[in-house]
């Protein structure tokens, strides 16, 4: 990108060129005080927090209060919110991408009776978010048994019409012949699809990875459903649990650290990831 | 290295039918070629031997053996896709090798195939390539390569040459038709080209509309068509169609005569008079388009040390009567 300011029709030159980073700077400070303050009234005791003005730099109090929420918390330890959080959001996200890989091979390259019934069936669950069908699902989850338990946080969100549909978008591009050769290679289908689809996907895959891990990871209302038990809560429901009820005392140092805790895993999927989908992106041959 | 025998062969997609009986049988080691224009059901033809394509009526029989309900990899066949179809995540080596691993066979045994069929095809220093990195010419290459590791009994090809350049085309066909001629092994291909028919074949099978309108070795087929559509899509220029009834014969009837049997004749002699539209003079040859009456168009193909008639000149045509094809109403040589 950085040569484009060279070879590109729009050049920026003296004082375009610096009031176009003032603003993006302006931008950026806009967008990351919130955060900084969290950070900072993280660091910080209670007391100091109340008072105003707050303080606006960190205090001393930065290895108590993270320690204090990883392991005891307020409900539950941070510590095991995120690991629930981490499990939930990958078991979404692992899930709905072997879910949707396989129905969309299935609707692609398998000439079925009501293939399009099912196609549309399933293009039609778009219209249905999980809140609108949370109580029947609930209620589902709940007789099989799955209250405070990993699956029930994970199942009922796996299927993805989204997924399936950017599968099949990908699938119908990849030639027909590239099917054919397989078979007269001696292919059969599942081997056809795990040697040469899912390498072929792997770029999509790692895009979708991103956005479904995210998505799984911030997961508040179903959650909040279906685990009573402190030990299964998940972190991003965990803070607002957090927050006192009636007159007790909120011990905010330890929610802004807890907060911060949260934010952490999802931006290290997205830098992480974002390499290899570039490296997708640059390797990909069609 | 097998034979093939196809057995009124038919094909139908709900109630139409695209091929309508092909009979033929392929001796061991010949090389045959499918021509046609597009949508005559050449293709189709070899996607039902390659067993991609149900068949709907006869029998395939490959070394006498029935492979109706044969998958692909039971058929000892190896196809070479006209877009390649090599798998794009995998290297050349990859690609030549997907097969033999499939079918199980020990490493050390695809690694003499693989590296046997590069040394013949000269693809030893893209081995670790990926087919993105090569050109053209050498995908087409990998495609031969993925085939020819199988050691299958029979070739085949579908259109491998037509998305090329032209002077690779010519190049790349001389190297098919060396390999096969090495390697023995019978081979169906598909073109419709009539130039790598005529080059290729051993015998042609000649397709119209799902039918085979004829079979038989190149030359034979350009000398003697036995219908109006052989004699008018073999040969280039094509063969002048003349309706019969000018001519003093038959009406109904048409008198075929390929441009390099007619003769430019002063006008009032030879058979016919015509008007000289243009001429295209290719150095060697020269092709004079011409009307005649009844409004025919007539192409002549005369040496390029002949002179040349100005356009707008009348002139006479004239040819020998031994040159001439007569075909019937229905398009079949009388």
């Amino acid at each position: 990108m950085a040569h484009d300011a060279h070879t590109g029709m729009v050049e920026r030159r003296g004082a375009g060129l610096w009031l176009t980073h003032l603003g993006l700077i302006i931008g950026v400070a806009f967008i990351f005080f919130p955060i900084w303050l969290a950070f900072v009234a993280s660091t910080v005791t209670q007391p100091e927090i109340v008072r105003p003005p707050m303080p606006l730099w960190p205090g001393d109090q930065f290895y108590e209060n993270y320690s204090k929420a990883l392991t005891s918390g307020i409900n539950a330890p941070v510590a095991r919110m995120l690991l629930n959080s981490a499990i939930m959001a990958f078991g979404i996200s692992l899930g709905k991408i072997a879910i949707s890989l396989l129905s969309a091979f299935a609707i692609v390259y398998f000439r079925f009776p009501g293939r399009h019934v099912f196609f549309w069936l399933i293009f039609l669950t778009l219209m249905l978010p999980v809140e609108v069908r949370i109580v029947p699902t609930y209620e589902v989850a709940a007789n099989f048994g799955m209250l405070n338990s990993y699956s029930g946080l994970i199942f009922p969100l796996i299927a993805s019409a989204t997924a399936t549909f950017l599968f099949r978008q990908f699938f119908m591009t990849v030639p027909d012949e590239l099917a054919e050769a397989a078979r007269v290679d001696g292919a059969r289908p599942m081997r056809f699809f795990v040697d040469i689809l899912l390498p072929m996907s792997r770029t999509n895959i790692a895009a979708l990875f991103v956005i479904l891990f995210i998505y799984g990871w911030n997961q508040y209302l179903w959650p909040l459903l279906i685990t009573t038990d402190p030990s299964m809560n998940t972190i991003v429901m965990g803070i607002k649990q957090m927050f006192p009820s009636g007159d007790d005392t909120a011990d905010w140092p330890v929610i802004m650290a807890t907060s911060i805790l949260a934010m952490i895993p999802p931006v290290v999927v997205v830098i992480g990831m974002q390499k290899l989908f570039i490296r997708g992106l640059v390797d990909s041959e069609k | 290295m097998a034979t093939v025998s196809l057995e009124s062969l038919k094909k139908s997609y709900g109630k139409t039918e695209v091929i309508h009986g092909v009979d033929i049988e392929i001796s061991d080691g010949e090389f045959i070629v499918i021509v046609g224009p597009s949508g005559c059901g050449k293709s189709t033809l070899l996607r039902m031997v390659a067993g991609l394509e149900g068949v709907s009526e006869g029998e395939i029989r490959i070394d006498g053996q029935r492979v109706n309900e044969k998958e692909p990899m039971d058929r000892d066949i190896a196809m070479v896709f006209q877009n390649y179809a090599l798998y794009p995540h995998m290297s050349v080596e990859q690609n030549m090798a997907y097969g033999l691993k499939i079918a199980k066979m020990p490493k050390a045994e695809i690694n003499a195939r693989v590296a046997e069929a590069a040394e013949l095809l000269q693809l030893e220093p893209y081995l670790k390539r990926r087919p993105r990195q090569l050109s053209g010419g050498q995908r087409q290459r990998v495609a031969m390569g993925r085939a020819i590791v199988r050691r299958p009994s029979v070739f085949l090809f579908d259109e491998p040459l037509s998305n090329l350049d032209a002077k690779l085309r010519v190049q790349m066909r001389l190297e098919i038709k060396n390999l096969q001629r090495e390697l023995g092994v019978t081979a169906l291909y598909v073109t419709h080209d009539q130039v790598e028919a005529m080059t290729l074949a051993d015998r042609m099978i000649v397709m119209n509309e799902g039918v085979a309108d004829q079979i038989g070795a190149p030359l034979e087929v350009y000398a003697n068509p036995q219908t109006e559509f052989v004699a008018g899509f073999i040969g280039s220029p094509p063969t002048n169609f003349i309706e019969a009834e000018i001519l003093g014969a038959p009406a109904g009837t048409k008198i075929g005569i390929r441009p390099e049997h007619v003769a430019i004749a002063p006008v009032g002699q030879g058979r016919t008079t015509g008007l000289v539209l243009y001429a295209e003079p290719l150095g060697a040859e020269t092709l004079i388009h011409l009307t005649i009456a009844g409004g025919n168009a007539v192409t002549v193909r005369q040496d390029g040390a002949v002179a040349i008639p100005s356009e707008g000149e009348q002139v006479g045509l004239s040819w020998r009567e031994d040159d001439e094809m007569r075909f019937d109403a229905s398009g079949r040589r009388l």
